[in-house]
């Protein structure tokens, strides 16, 4: 389970050196929904380690989240208004 | 059987999360890193889905597991397509091999009036 972890920290790092080094912003706008992603496959894993299981309810959450977080990201690269 | 297909469908899923994650790393441009990483990551964790249900079957990490699915299935596509077209309309333009302008010459691309959409 310890591999499995560091793993998905090897994931974290590539997406972690994509936000700091990317060159426009939508670079950073794609890793930071990948990085939404990876932290519920973590709740999964943590999840399936521990047996509780209000993990996986931070894991729909964060899903939901990412989600609304990604659009209100693109619509401001787009330069609308939010109720636009 | 149930210990054989978990471990089938989380070797799958890990493969296809590092694999997303090398091509965010490695691509040239928005738009490959975003047709590289999102549909694979998003393979990936449906398949660890897929193998938390096949292990703790229908309690409630199982169920749990199924709505992160649906919800994930439907949201990640929507949110990469909305990226997509953020990426197009603030004026990114696509990458080309350096080289290879001659061979495939740059169309003039449409403009997108954002007040007409």
């Amino acid at each position: 389970m310890i591999l499995l972890f560091a793993f998905l920290t090897l994931c974290v790092a590539m997406c972690v050196y994509r936000i700091f080094r990317g060159p426009r912003a939508a670079d950073r706008m794609v890793g930071i929904d990948i990085l939404g992603i990876i932290i519920i496959i973590f709740c999964v894993f943590l999840s399936l380690s521990t047996g509780s299981e209000w993990y996986m309810s931070i894991a729909i959450a964060w899903s939901i989240i990412g989600f609304v977080s990604t659009i209100t990201l693109a619509k401001f690269l787009e330069g609308r208004n939010l109720d636009d | 059987m149930i210990d054989i297909i978990f471990y089938i469908l989380m070797s799958i899923g890990l493969c296809f999360v590092f694999l997303g994650c090398l091509g965010l790393l490695r691509m040239p441009d928005v738009y490959c890193r975003l047709q590289a990483s999102t549909k694979c990551v998003t393979l990936g964790t449906g398949s660890i889905l897929l193998a938390t249900l096949v292990k703790t079957g229908f309690s409630a990490i199982g169920m749990k597991a199924i709505v992160c699915l649906v919800f994930l299935f439907l949201n990640s596509p929507t949110a990469a397509h909305a990226l997509a077209k953020a990426a197009d309309i603030s004026g990114i333009k696509i990458w080309e091999k350096p080289g290879d302008e001659k061979i495939y010459p740059a169309k003039p691309r449409p403009t997108v009036d954002i007040d007409k959409e």
